[in-house]
């Protein structure tokens, strides 16, 4: 790949220059005549470009595919001002001298900043150069005296969009185009350098339109209406109008018409020319089309999210794509996705026929179009492309030799990228090896869910397609799914186990676990274990296995390693050493699990330095995806076999359990009265830059949310033990937490906005059900209830009052991070490390010497370390400590 | 074979011997951090278990493979990693703020507003806030904290007057607080000094009630600048440190240099005033954090700044209980800071000072842009990411760095001679 385009210059057109690119001049409104051919001499001129089928461009000779599209232009009667350029005239009027155009400086200044700015331009120090720019043009700005022809000058006054005044002795003085013109004529080149232009480029009088030109048709193109009728591009539109008006002034000059009528003719012209640039200036009343729809202009079309730049060029439309919705197949691999064959047949991939293939694409051709695998088009060498759906497939097939291109259909093994917006960071888009399979959903592994951040309520993704061998082996060593276990944000991995992997690994790995020898028959037959078949780890009364067998079974040899597992966090389950009966001390030697439970904190996602991280690692991204294929397969088998499922019953409080639980909360009922009562007699003493209420508010808060909850909490946990599977589920780190059951077996707790207790409503009171005034609990969004107990219309009300807010301050905030991260991603996006280890800008600045500054890459790295050398020890000798 | 196995299994004897392996054979082969590490590691492991040579060669090939493993690879576009792995969570971050830190009495914004007035590089945080520790003297000792405390709390009229009345004729009577007063340190003489600064005409203490101050107005006050001169009144600074509202003292844990932790007394501070705090007698200017940026630069430089910056945002992110890595935090302060000013992320700063147009345009104000790019007669290297997935070709960036061209014939021709 060779770069082509090596830079680009910007600048303004001359006039010269538009009439040079011209191919003809416009000088009629008039578009097209009575038989609808375009005009002469008119705004849809054929020298323009030819845009219709079969039209023959007469400038260049070429159809449409291949005609450029030319320019024409128009002959101002009078010069007009470009407003996007006013800013800048303003500029050049005010520092340069009336009379002699020069900069207002002394001549010896002028001479001493024009080095400085040679130098600097040298220097490449472009910072400074506009620093030195803005300070000549304010200082030149302040002068009231020419230093160099002696003549008084004027303050000279932008009345927005773009109208000049001089504010002389005898009075305002408007400045016409013409005569700011002359002004812009008299500044030397080199004083225009000074003022940061471009003398070369950009003379400033060009910014004083005498000649417009007129884009190709091919830029405005006119579409057919269904009903026949023509409809015009609002560029068109504006262009009539233009030399319409253009027109008439002329005609008003060369009959001498009084001034009055010429100027109004003028500022006509100039407001037609302004909004067929920007339609949006502020000051001047946008042009409207009859509809009163306002039409676009020039800038319109390239700004905004929708203009060309964000819209067309920074982002781009393609073929080879695919949506549908997303479903579950945890049988795939999760370097796989399933693509409904319906797709399979549209997608295609280019193979080139050789020796060696073309029996096989043979077959492809004869297939054709509809029946899968088959092929949609073959391109012969000579580029003609034919489309299999209309020619006699059986002689195309015969006629194939190397050299041809068949676009094939997608088949199993091929490789493809898989998105789900919003695309926030690099594993929103990844590489899937394609099996193709019945029905009409993409099919994905659930561990690769996290990535995405997809579910399957409906969630839609999308499918791409490479189309050149680069892209292809990009993909392959770059992209594809296990390349991506491990997260660059932080070192661990992102892919991982979640949900009922974890409740099943945990189950699978109890202790009191014992498998029939069905059961491990069936369990390492998802696994698709090709081994000896283990002994049995008890052999009375019956043979019997242990998870942990078989677990040990997919490890590799010379694994060692030592964890607490995720239940070992509840100090009832921790485990100090090895001698232990909780089993939460996850210990593997020499590649057998010894001890522990396998959770959340060894196969988990998101869990740095675990069993998972390690083998990642340790042993490459494809030990770790089979590792996940298979071993996680038999997690969730086994879940299923044992049955993991939560019941009504399973959040159930006895009743002695549940005694307590209100004994509780009426104990913090009576607490808060007596703050209330306290803070009514005064005696309340306010926390330090709070005020009497603020402060007990604060305090209700307090003992409300966090105490009673905590209070709560403890009082439940002895009615819950393991063999609970909503406990299991918390416990192992699967789904939920302690606060979730909570809520469920005993109470909700307070309800709040912002951190506060619900006040809003009626006047000084939530509901009509409580008295104005009242501060107590219940009135401001106390819910006593737990789901398993169910709430009463109040509490329900206010639950939903604090769910609403969750909604909102999603919806709200995902603009805000989402401008964050797109203000972030462009200012960082051209940093990159160098040969060198420095990170660095494209021009070659260096931002940092040593990138992180010890020049590691964070998604290798141990949690942010280099080395974690406790690991390596414990990966050496961890089977004998 | 079993000659070789038995002198695998010797035994590292001495620790001379362990160290001086580890100088052969670790040493500059892997970062001085890392080789200070291992050393610390190893060692320790040695005189827990005992180590081998065998083990001990394999401890040192894993170190330095996994070392190399984990170095960054030219041409990885480091810069869209840090912006995606700090955009990424943020989108999380959305669900769970808090306006609480660690003090419950000040709020402080945190979580996304936080991150995005970092980025912009404001030049007041919404909730300025400062951390003051002390010198040796006041740190241990609540007392002693509380001096320091009362000469940087702001006190003002206000604080300490329990009335103040303004008559256009009579003048101003201020009654005082007195156990206001003491609690806040300040004198009768004070208080006077600092309302004859405000010189609105004689100050004159009342003989009878040393608490009750007279203004006798020197030229009798507009009627309609009476609620004026009230408020200036109140408002007056008695003493304290300007910008400073409320001060808190706080017992906590404070991080020791050699590593270990000590119990002290540490000032928090609603308000940051940098320069200011520092001069105070019995802080330990060493010490001195805010959350204002802007003044970090000004009053201890660019580095000082970079550093705010990283712990600044390091601190929403753990906040948040987000894990990124710190290197995507430095990138970001790097960016922000390397030119030896800080510049916000956006339009006004790093994005808007790009050397391309394109980029300039397609990110914000594209028709601004372009107009300025044209009477200026600017040219675009076509070197950032941008530019070139405008015009179509490979982005300079990961694979798109490499220059290599294949010559099937190259190898040939080589043959043939």
């Amino acid at each position: 790949m060779v770069k082509k385009i090596g830079s680009i210059k910007f600048g303004i057109l001359s006039p010269d220059e538009i009439r040079k690119m011209s191919v003809t001049v416009v000088i009629t409104p008039e578009v097209y005549d009575n038989d609808g051919a375009p005009v002469d001499g008119g705004i849809m001129d054929r020298r323009l470009g030819a845009i219709e089928p079969r039209e023959v461009c007469p400038v260049c000779g070429n159809t449409r595919d291949h005609c450029p599209g030319h320019f024409g232009h128009i002959e101002l009667a009078r010069p007009v001002i470009h407003v996007n350029f006013v800013k800048y005239i303003h500029m050049y009027l005010k520092a340069t001298c009336r009379h002699c155009g020069r900069v207002l400086l002394e001549q010896r200044e002028i001479q001493l900043y024009l080095d400085l700015l040679s130098r600097l331009e040298k220097l490449g120090a472009w910072h400074l150069k506009r620093r030195l720019i803005e300070y000549v043009k304010k200082k030149a700005s302040k002068q009231t005296i020419c230093p160099h022809c002696g003549v008084k000058q004027y303050k000279i006054r932008l009345e927005k969009p773009y109208v000049f005044y001089e504010e002389r002795e005898e009075g305002v003085v408007r400045l016409t185009p013409i005569d700011v013109r002359s002004r812009l004529e008299k500044i030397p080149n080199d004083d225009v350098r000074l003022l940061g232009g471009d003398p070369i480029e950009a003379r400033p009088e060009w910014m004083v339109l005498t000649v417009l030109p007129v884009p190709p048709k091919a830029v405005r193109p006119s579409i057919l209406l269904e009903t026949g009728i023509r409809s015009e591009d609002d560029l068109t539109h504006k262009l009539v109008d233009i030399v319409r008006v253009n027109n008439r002034l002329r005609e008003h000059l060369e009959s001498g018409a009084p001034n009055a009528i010429i100027e109004e003719e003028w500022e006509l012209l100039q407001y037609h020319i302004a909004t067929y640039f920007d339609n949006e200036v502020p000051g001047i009343s946008p042009a409207k089309h009859r509809s009163g729809k306002t039409l676009k202009g020039i800038a319109q079309r390239l700004k905004g999210k929708e203009g060309r730049f964000r819209g067309h060029l920074s982002g781009k439309r393609v073929d080879f794509s695919a949506r549908t919705v997303i479903s579950p197949d945890p049988s795939l691999s999760i370097n796989e996705v399933g693509v409904p064959i319906d797709i399979a047949k549209i997608l295609t991939v280019p193979e080139k026929v050789t020796p060696w293939n073309i029996d096989e694409m043979r077959k492809l051709v004869l297939n054709g179009p509809e029946r899968w695998p088959g092929a949609n088009y073959i391109i012969k060498p000579d580029g003609r492309r034919i489309d299999l759906r209309f020619v006699d497939r059986k002689a195309v097939a015969e006629s194939l030799t190397p050299g041809f291109i068949i676009e094939r259909h997608l088949k199993d093994g091929d490789i493809v990228l898989f998105n789900r917006q919003p695309s926030l960071h690099r594993i929103s888009v990844m590489a899937h090896i394609v099996r193709v399979l019945p029905y009409k959903t993409f099919r994905l592994n659930l561990l690769v869910c996290p990535p995405y951040n997809a579910d399957f309520d409906g969630d839609e993704m999308n499918l791409h397609v490479p189309q050149s061998e680069e892209a292809r082996a990009e993909a392959r060593i770059l992209m594809l799914v296990e390349k991506h276990i491990l997260s660059p944000r932080y070192g661990g991995p992102i892919i991982g186990g979640l949900q009922d992997y974890i409740s099943g690994a945990f189950l699978l790995t109890a202790k009191n676990t014992l498998l029939t020898r069905d059961d491990v028959i069936d369990l390492l037959g998802v696994a698709g274990y090709k081994g000896e078949f283990p002994e049995p780890a008890i052999l009375k009364p019956g043979p019997y296995w242990t998870g942990k067998q078989l677990i040990s079974l997919f490890l590799p040899k010379d694994l060692n390693y030592k964890r607490r597992a995720t239940i070992g966090k509840a100090a009832a389950l921790a485990c100090i050493d090895e001698d232990c009966p909780h089993d939460s001390l996850v210990i593997i030697k020499n590649g057998i699990l010894l001890e522990g439970v396998l959770d959340k904190a060894s196969i988990g996602r998101e869990e740095p330095e675990s069993l998972l991280h390690w083998l990642v690692k340790e042993y490459g991204e494809d030990v770790a995806r089979e590792f996940m294929d298979n071993v996680y397969k038999m997690f969730i088998r086994y879940s299923e076999k044992h049955g993991l499922t939560l019941a009504y019953d399973h959040v159930v409080l006895p009743k002695e359990a549940m005694d307590k639980v209100k004994n509780i909360i009426e104990e913090k009922r009576r607490e808060v009265h007596e703050l209330i009562e306290k803070y009514r007699r005064g005696e309340l003493e306010p926390r330090p830059g709070r005020t009497l209420e603020e402060t007990l508010e604060e305090e209700i808060i307090d003992l409300l949310s966090k105490r009673l909850l905590d209070d709560v909490a403890e009082a439940i946990t002895p009615y819950f033990d393991l063999k609970n599977p909503v406990i299991v589920m918390a416990r192992t780190g699967a789904r939920g937490n302690p606060v979730n059951l909570t809520q469920m077996a005993a109470l909700l707790g307070q309800q709040t906005i912002r951190g506060r207790r619900i006040v809003r409503g009626y006047t000084n009171r939530t509901l009509p059900h409580f008295r104005p005034g009242d501060l107590g609990p219940e009135a401001r969004g106390f819910v006593k209830h737990g789901f398993a107990e169910g709430l009463n219309p109040i509490e329900m009300f206010f639950h939903a009052i604090a769910g609403r807010e969750g909604l909102v301050d999603t919806a709200v905030r995902t603009s805000q991070s989402g401008y964050m991260q797109r203000r972030l991603i462009n200012a960082l996006q051209d940093l990159r490390v160098e040969y060198d280890g420095t990170v660095r800008l494209p021009t070659g600045k260096i931002v940092q010497f040593r990138y992180g500054e010890d020049g590691v890459d964070p998604m290798w790295s141990d949690h942010g370390k280099a080395v974690k050398v406790e690991r390596v020890i414990e990966k050496v000798i961890g089977w004998r400590t | 074979m079993r000659r070789a196995k038995s002198r695998k299994q010797e035994q590292v004897k001495t620790r001379e011997e362990l160290e001086k392996y580890l100088e052969k054979h670790l040493k500059d082969k892997v970062s001085e951090s890392v080789y200070e590490e291992s050393l610390k590691v190893i060692i320790s492991a040695w005189e827990k278990y005992g180590l081998t040579l065998e083990e001990l060669k394999s401890i040192v090939e894993n170190i330095i493979s996994r070392y190399v493993k984990s170095l960054v690879e030219p041409g990885e576009p480091v810069g869209t990693v840090a912006a995606q792995s700090i955009g990424e969570p943020s989108t999380q971050m959305t669900l769970r703020t808090f306006h609480y830190a660690g003090v419950r009495e000040f709020n402080v914004t945190l979580g996304l507003p936080r991150l995005i007035e970092i980025v912009d590089a404001r030049k007041k945080p919404s909730t300025a806030i400062m951390e003051i520790h002390l010198d040796e003297e006041h740190k241990y000792s609540e007392e002693k904290a509380r001096e320091v405390q009362r000469r940087i709390e702001t006190t003002t009229i206000e604080n300490i007057a329990r009335r103040v009345n303004v008559d256009p004729i009579m003048g101003v009577m201020i009654e005082l607080d007195a156990s206001m007063m003491q609690d806040k340190g300040v004198t009768v003489e004070g208080v006077k000094k600092t309302l004859e600064k405000l010189k609105l005409g004689n100050v004159i203490v009342d003989e009878e009630n040393p608490n009750v101050i007279y203004i006798q107005w020197k030229q009798a006050p507009d009627f309609t600048k009476i609620e004026k001169i009230r408020v200036k009144i109140m408002n007056a600074k008695i003493k304290g440190v300007k910008g400073i509202r409320k001060v808190i003292i706080q017992k906590k844990l404070v991080p020791q240099p050699d590593g270990s932790e000590l119990e002290e007394y540490v000032l928090v501070a609603e308000g940051s005033n940098l320069a200011e705090v520092m001069k105070i007698p019995g802080v330990d200017p060493r010490r001195v954090f805010t959350n204002n940026i802007k003044e970090v630069e000004e009053v201890l430089g660019i580095e000082a700044a970079r550093t705010a910056i990283i712990r600044e945002i390091k601190d929403v992110l753990d906040d948040q209980g987000l894990d990124v890595d710190i290197r995507h935090v430095m990138l970001i302060a790097d960016l922000m800071t390397w030119s030896g000013k800080v510049k916000q992320v956006g339009r006004h700063g790093v994005a808007g000072e790009k050397p391309s147009v394109i980029a300039r345009a397609a990110f914000e104000m594209t028709v601004q842009k372009l107009a300025e790019a044209a009477i200026a007669g600017e040219e675009d290297p076509l070197v950032g990411v941008t530019e070139n997935v405008i015009i179509g070709q490979p982005v300079p960036v990961g694979t798109g760095v490499v220059e290599l061209y294949m010559r099937p014939s190259a190898g040939q021709e080589e043959k043939e001679e």
